[in-house]
């Protein structure tokens, strides 16, 4: 509502307002919950590179780029590879093998259980989510009709 | 109905809808029919039992309808040549194609018959998955646990993907507009 003209209307910006955190937080959901129910790292993190998406419609690139930081998301896009390949090292310290399970596997259907499991969803999450992201803001970039010049 | 007839026409719808999307000149109804093709394969692999694939097919052919919009709807893409491969193109890739399949008849000899150890890695998984693993979601201790190394290999595909898309419209944002972000 402050700057009226990039992005769309005053109703879609409040609507996204509002059902943002739910997006993010059935995104979060579904990647925590990869083990136990159908989901895990790709959907959720695609359900999140669409809570970005939002934000990127409903109000602008240039908004959307002050509010998200973008050098800090591709910095951690980059090092989600690295991430799992530190865990995959790890195994190989404590499991014997790369990627071995290493972690203590807990009671089935628990929340945390499956040992090494559900740190490689998160990880997995975050790659999908900000990759597919950055890859729209990457094709908005040179986009001469959305959002405003820099 | 049992499920093939369904398979059968989903099929059948999607080969409509990939021959609509190639042959049309419009290139938002092209887009449209991409998105058809891919939300009937969500819907069979519903019927197929892997909601797990539906999940992720439904959402990302969204992301994909939004992305390609996105991308594609202006004003110097609307209408499209068609594409015309040259004929020596044509020739060599299907010269290509006969010798990689003639070099690859030995390694077919060596595999073992079609469906012969029936389902034996799978029952495997299936028996002992919950146990081996802790996980509730068989699919989930497949990508991983059992085959961790190859979601590995896909997250570097994505990586890649993702520098060489940066690197490319990076270059071309600077050049057409001058400005670096």
């Amino acid at each position: 509502m402050r700057d009226v003209k990039p992005g769309l209307t005053v109703i879609v910006k409040t609507v996204n307002r509002l059902i943002l955190w739910m997006i993010f937080l059935y995104g979060i959901y579904i990647i925590l919950h990869g083990h136990l129910s159908p989901g895990g790292g790709f959907g959720g993190g695609v359900v999140l590179a669409l809570g970005f998406l939002g934000v990127l419609l409903a109000y602008g690139r240039g908004f959307s780029l002050n509010w998200l930081r973008l050098g800090t998301l591709r910095d951690l896009e980059y090092s989600a590879p690295l991430l799992f390949l530190g865990f995959g090292l790890a195994g190989m310290a404590w499991g014997g093998a790369f990627l071995a399970n290493f972690l203590s596997k807990g009671k089935l259907f628990a929340l945390l259980s499956s040992g090494v499991i559900l740190p490689l969803n998160i990880v997995i999450g975050l790659k999908v989510g900000l990759s597919l992201f950055l890859v729209v803001l990457a094709l908005a970039e040179f986009d001469p009709s959305q959002g405003d010049d820099e | 109905m049992p499920v093939e007839t369904w398979l059968i026409f989903l099929l059948g719808f999607m080969i409509l809808g990939s021959i609509v999307a190639l042959e049309i000149r419009d290139i938002l109804s092209s887009i449209v029919a991409v998105g058809v093709v891919g939300l009937a394969l969500s819907i069979a692999f519903l019927f197929l039992q892997a909601p797990d694939l539906a999940v992720v097919q439904f959402l990302f052919e969204i992301f994909a309808l939004i992305i390609l919009v996105c991308a594609f709807v202006r004003k110097e893409f609307h209408a499209l040549e068609p594409a015309r491969a040259s004929r020596w193109i044509f020739g060599f890739t299907l010269i290509g194609l006969a010798a990689i399949l003639a070099l690859s008849l030995k390694v077919f000899r060596l595999l073992p018959a079609f469906g012969r150890p029936l389902m034996e890695v799978s029952r495997h998984y299936l028996e002992h998955a919950a146990a081996e693993t802790g996980a509730a979601n068989v699919v989930t201790a497949v990508i991983l646990d059992y085959r961790a190394f190859d979601t590995l290999g896909e997250i570097t595909v994505l990586l890649t993907a993702i520098l060489g898309t940066l690197t490319v419209l990076r270059t071309r944002a600077r050049s057409g507009k001058g400005g670096d972000r």
